[in-house]
């Protein structure tokens, strides 16, 4: 490209002025980098330093900056210049800060800063400033998937903010189980009695709102799309298909109760013995009144089964808690209290949990006179007319027996999550499960499961980060949880649904790399259709098309590159990060030869925790081997092994990878990537040893954030480990 | 200091720990204006001093990058530190907030390279370790600090050191002469995440905190075991610098108690949890954790942990609520006396070290809300009855970090709610 004009900027400050002869180093970036402007300023991110490279782009036409300075961390706010395609060099908490002071470590400390130079610069050249899908698709219609608490929540809050909702609802009214409550847990001061459930107010709100549509007695028969133009077939119960087009999705499916049938020793199914639920219709029918049983009889005694076939080691039953049950018994206790506080209520439990304000409402139990005792029981059985309860009690440390009129078992929460698609396509309980979304994507039907079916992310501070962009599971189908956190939880979810629809009709990413304007573009005419990109991207953002091409789905990407790592044929690209982005700068390097007693090692390092960790061990001046040359990739996940294979050819002694911790506890912010990595750098055996390499020569480790110290060591032993070995036999062939 | 732009349109976020990180950038990606207030040096707040997170065992630092990396690259949110919302007027979609900012002395040309913190001898408690250690009185609050821009401890202004670091930095960086203003902003909607704070332990006097020093809280015992803080992760006792291998743990340490914090502060059991990890990452078969509880509220998808850690021998549980802590005069131990609630036992307990896990009170005690935001008999805040003004995160509830990101980002959307439906009416 002609037009195209590359500039680096070499800052003096902070000392590297000082350590760095920088003439030098200005001679590499214009005759070996190729810039067409080479620039110094002694205090490069000050208002003069800055203004320099804007008068170049402004004046001078400069279309690619190279910033030769501090970390691509710091001075973010100086360094920041949208109209262009920019690199950083890290010089000074990449080399100063961690090369040795002394002038026995000029030299290499020279060279270091010099191959970082001259990185930057190749990798500029092979930058393009990411211009955005041109395809951006821009539906702001939001489609909710149920209609009760969670679903009509998000629905009126969307609406109320501007956007248009479809709501979907499989039963033939709205409200959920919302509407099958007698009164609801208190959510606000002074938490002392139950509360009205609001829900007959909210389904009118909802059923009166112009921006809000509701189809009932109907399902989702199949969602295809991406963000921004998702379209969806809504069957009706009665027959016929109606097609809403949406831009994002919020999932509010809810819960089913689990069956208490399934717990015949704690008396499920036997007479006089409800679940939850069914006391709740038991006090609906009382309407404020005595709470009569099945057979009429007003319970004059009631004892609550806390835990029932929950928080099971056993693998029989529920192996969670589900949060509510314990409040919820409190509340239903309080129903018999408030009728007739001669009724014997009493709640045996292991840990009464109710966290928050939750315990002013405890306390307002015991002085409505309710009764709770420690215990685990054993057995509920038919006493004459009556339940008996058998259980240990945990204070008094003995085999204790209540009876009761009535015994109330506190099951819990099943999500109603649809198809596990992780489960193995001939396993017997994916062939039972119904589908809730029907996403026709290459991956499977639905969100992605996460432990014990809950559609939860994995992410403690992103709880919303689910493996489909722009469908947010909210309510009780992610997580456990009560009314108040169901009613929190699914306005967050609004808000993402909105967001990730603003952000896919700008073209931009969502979550991590938010904003971020680059995404994958595929030379199809190269690709040879093995479909590994469409296997392994973790957001299911690719499909395939009827000849097995991939079928790129821009608005569900995530931009990790995952992708690109996968490709064996490097067809996948993003303007900004390529193959051959990261490839020239490992090529960039000056390698000595073999007698030089100066290894290289390339580190290709995690943007996101590992390449901070290598940044905080310069911040704290914890120095490292010169003889790394440290690269951030997006995620571990998009690293190509031609990197690998290119690094050795070129004379590399050894390759490290850093990323985040991978497994059942991951840290990977995109889910897969480090555990990919992992895998495919299990393979490179192979090639090694047909290069006639040891094996060690290419390393993987597992970094936090916080290994600041750590990695400045993993990274010395393994320079001395390679001296150890030897230098690379493959130098001057490259 | 630059004023931020700010309209009828702007959303502004009262604290920057995570639940006011999440509720600016939620908003500010949804393309709405935000200006983010924080009271410290830098952004992070609470979760910034936690060492590792329940039940992931992750570090906290690694979201506060992710947050840091969104701001950085979001000009729709502008951020003011050491800064206090000190008056709100007006009412929903029109507000006129005052804002004082205090000299930091160190302007934007601060480039971190700390010539200056080298420069001077004096010293001051150290904030992020919650005073555990001492640093050096020009500072950067922590690695990961953003603003990435020192800070000169008002103490050191007037003397020599202060000459001493000015005269250090090359570049003019250094202003001694910066005055404390106070800014007024036009906004359309309040966002207060103004997060919480342990109890003051020293207000429990049966267990000690302050005159034995050997019990500690639930947030230093965090700082003793992460590495960046005072004893390099070492699990080490104030009082002597023994090896501190036998721990207990006290919940609801303030907290379930009428006398000190009416509510549950939730997040203690899996707190406590969580850190007999450390202690068992620590010292392997040496180490030892006792749980003294009440209830264990670990609730939903939690269990799982709790499980995990029932199953390490390691952990004793004991249901109780001790009654008191002594110590012994010649070795410096806690001596933990109460009664065992399951079978009634009477015990009195010698352990290396007491961490109390302390409960949460909401950080907005004690200071003065615009009378319309209504709080409740803890102190958390439920928010204005115009909806204009929102709780959110620790503030309103005392919430863990999972539920305090869900509800700021709850926030968000009722803050873009209000600025929306402002804007609709004046249009």
């Amino acid at each position: 490209m002609a037009d195209n004009k590359y500039a680096a900027y070499l800052c003096a400050g902070c000392g590297l002025g000082d350590a760095f002869d920088l003439g030098q180093t200005e001679k590499i970036a214009l005759k070996e980098g190729k810039m067409h402007v080479v620039r110094r300023h002694d205090f490069l991110c000050s208002a003069a330093g800055v203004q320099t490279i804007r008068d170049d782009i402004e004046r001078e036409g400069v279309t690619h900056v190279l910033v030769a300075a501090c970390s691509r961390r710091a001075k973010t706010e100086a360094f920041r210049f949208p109209a262009v395609a920019m690199a950083r060099a890290n010089l000074r908490e990449g080399v100063l800060w961690v090369v040795a002071e002394g002038s026995a470590h000029d030299e290499v400390r020279q060279e270091m800063a010099d191959d970082y130079v001259r990185m930057g610069c190749a990798e500029l050249k092979k930058m393009k400033l990411p211009a955005g899908n041109p395809d951006a698709a821009t539906n702001r219609r939001i489609l909710v998937v149920g209609g009760g608490m969670s679903g009509l929540t998000a629905a009126i809050e969307a609406a109320d903010t501007g956007y248009d909702v479809v709501v979907v609802e499989r039963q033939g009214a709205l409200g959920g189980w919302a509407q099958r409550i007698w009164k609801r847990t208190p959510f606000r001061a002074p938490y002392a009695e139950p509360q009205d459930t609001g829900i007959v107010d909210l389904v009118d709100r909802v059923t009166a709102h112009p921006r809000i549509r509701v189809h009932l007695d109907a399902t989702v028969a199949e969602t295809a799309g991406a963000p921004g133009r998702f379209k969806v077939k809504i069957a009706r119960e009665s027959g016929g298909v109606t097609e809403e087009e949406v831009g994002a999705i919020v999932q509010a499916t809810g819960f089913s109760t689990y069956d208490p049938a399934k717990l015949p020793a704690l008396g499920g199914g036997a007479p006089h013995v409800v679940d939850q639920a069914g006391l709740e219709a038991l006090a609906g029918a009382a309407a404020g009144g005595a709470i009569r049983r099945a057979d009429g009889k007003a319970v004059a005694s009631v004892v609550f089964v806390q835990c029932a076939g929950q928080r099971d080691d056993t693998g029989t039953h529920l192996p969670y808690c589900s949060g509510h049950c314990c409040a919820t018994s409190i509340k239903q206790a309080m129903y018999f209290k408030d009728a007739n506080p001669d009724v014997d209520t009493v709640v045996l439990y292991t840990d009464l949990r109710i966290p928050g304000m939750g315990e002013d409402f405890y306390r307002s139990a015991q002085r409505k006179g309710v009764t709770f005792t420690k215990g685990t029981v054993s057995r509920v059985e038919s006493a004459g007319d009556a339940c008996r309860v058998t259980f240990r009690d945990l204070i008094l440390d003995e085999e204790a027996v209540v009876d009761a009129d009535l015994v109330v078992l506190a099951t819990g929460q099943v999500p109603n999550s649809g198809v596990d698609i992780d489960l193995p396509d001939d396993d017997a309980t994916k062939a039972q499960q119904v589908s809730i979304l029907n996403l026709n994507y290459r991956q499977g039907k639905d969100l992605p499961h996460l432990r014990h079916g809950f559609s939860d992310s994995h992410f403690i501070c992103f709880p919303y980060e689910t493996r489909r962009t722009g469908i947010y599971a909210a309510g009780p189908v992610r997580r456990p949880m009560d009314m108040a956190q169901a009613t929190e939880d699914a306005t967050g979810a609004a808000l993402k649904a909105i967001q990730a629809l603003e952000n896919a009709a700008l073209a931009r990413a969502a979550h991590p790399r938010a904003g971020d304007l680059s995404y994958p573009i595929v030379r199809l005419e190269g690709c040879t259709q093995c479909k590994r990109c469409t296997v392994e991207c973790p957001f299911g953002a690719i499909d395939e098309d009827e000849r097995r091409f991939p079928v790129f789905n821009e608005s569900r990407c995530r931009r990790c590159g995952t992708c690109m790592g996968a490709c064996p044929v490097r067809v996948i690209s993003f303007e900004n990060y390529s193959v051959d982005t990261v490839g020239s700068q490992i090529k960039a390097v000056d390698m000595p030869d073999e007698f030089s007693e100066k290894p290289r090692i390339l580190l290709l390092a995690c943007e996101n925790d590992a390449y901070p960790a290598l940044d905080m061990a310069g911040m704290a001046r914890t120095g490292y081997s010169a003889f790394v040359r440290a690269i951030p990739v997006r995620c571990l996940g998009s690293v190509n092994t031609i990197w690998i294979t290119d690094a050795l050819n070129a004379g590399y002694d050894g390759v490290m990878m850093m990323g985040c911790r991978k497994g059942d506890d991951y840290q990977c912010h995109f889910v897969k990537g480090s555990e990919l990595a992992h895998y495919r750098m299990g393979k490179i055996d192979d090639t090694l040893k047909q290069l006639g390499l040891e094996t060690e020569r290419v390393v993987t480790h597992e970094v936090a954030i916080t290994d600041g110290a750590r990695v400045a060591r993993l990274i010395d032993d393994y320079v001395a480990q390679i001296n150890e070995i030897g230098m690379s036999p493959m130098k001057g062939f490259g | 200091m630059t004023k931020p732009i700010a309209t009828g349109q702007t959303i502004l976020v009262v604290g920057g720990g995570i639940s006011g990180m999440t509720a600016a950038l939620e908003a500010a990606e949804c393309g709405r204006q935000v200006v983010l207030v924080e009271r410290e040096p830098a952004l992070g707040g609470r979760t910034g001093r936690l060492y590792r997170y329940f039940p992931k065992m992750c570090h906290p630092t690694c979201g506060l990058e992710i947050n840091l990396r969104r701001l950085k690259g979001n000009p729709n949110v502008q951020v003011l530190t050491m800064a206090e919302v000190v008056g709100i007027e007006g009412r929903r979609g029109d507000y006129r907030a005052r804002i004082r900012i205090r000299p930091r002395y160190v302007n934007e040309r601060c480039t971190a390279c700390g010539d200056c913190a080298r420069a001077v001898d004096a010293e001051v408690p150290n904030a992020h370790n919650y005073g555990l250690d001492r640093v050096r009185g020009v500072y950067l609050p922590h690695p990961m600090a953003y603003p990435q821009r020192y800070v000169i401890d008002p103490s050191l202004v007037g003397s020599a050191d202060a000459g001493k670091a000015k005269a250090a930095c090359r570049y003019d960086a250094i202003d001694l002469d910066m005055r404390e203003e106070t800014i007024e902003l036009h906004i359309g909607a309040v966002v207060w995440a103004t997060g919480w704070k342990p109890y003051d332990a020293t207000l429990i006097h049966p267990y000690g905190y302050g005159r034995f020093p050997n019990v500690v809280t639930s947030v230093e015992f965090e700082r003793l075991a992460d590495p960046a803080g005072p004893t390099a992760g070492r699990l080490l006792r104030p009082s002597d610098g023994r090896e501190a291998k036998d721990i207990a743990f006290i919940q609801c340490a303030g907290s379930r108690d009428e006398n000190h914090l009416r509510h549950c502060s939730r997040i203690c059991c899996m707190a406590s949890l969580k850190q007999t990890r450390y202690v068992r990452e620590a010292w392997g078969d040496d180490a030892k954790s006792t749980i003294y509880y009440i209830d264990l509220r670990v609730i939903d998808r939690f269990e799982d942990f709790y499980q995990s850690v029932r199953k390490d021998p390691a952990v004793r549980f004991v249901k109780s609520k001790p009654a008191r802590i002594a110590q012994d005069a010649a070795t410096g131990n806690p001596v933990i006396h109460g009664v065992d609630t399951e079978g009634y036992h009477r015990y009195a307990a010698t352990h290396d070290l007491v961490v109390l896990a302390i409960g949460m009170e909401p950080e907005a005690n004690g200071l003065a809300l615009p009378d319309d935001v209504v709080r409740d008999s803890s102190g958390f805040i439920e928010g204005s009855a115009d909806g204009g003004q929102i709780g959110a995160g620790s503030s309103a509830s005392p919430l863990d970090v999972n539920r305090s990101v869900q509800s700021a980002t709850a926030a968000a959307l009722r803050a873009i709610k209000v600025i929306h439906q402002t804007a609709a009416a004046e249009s």
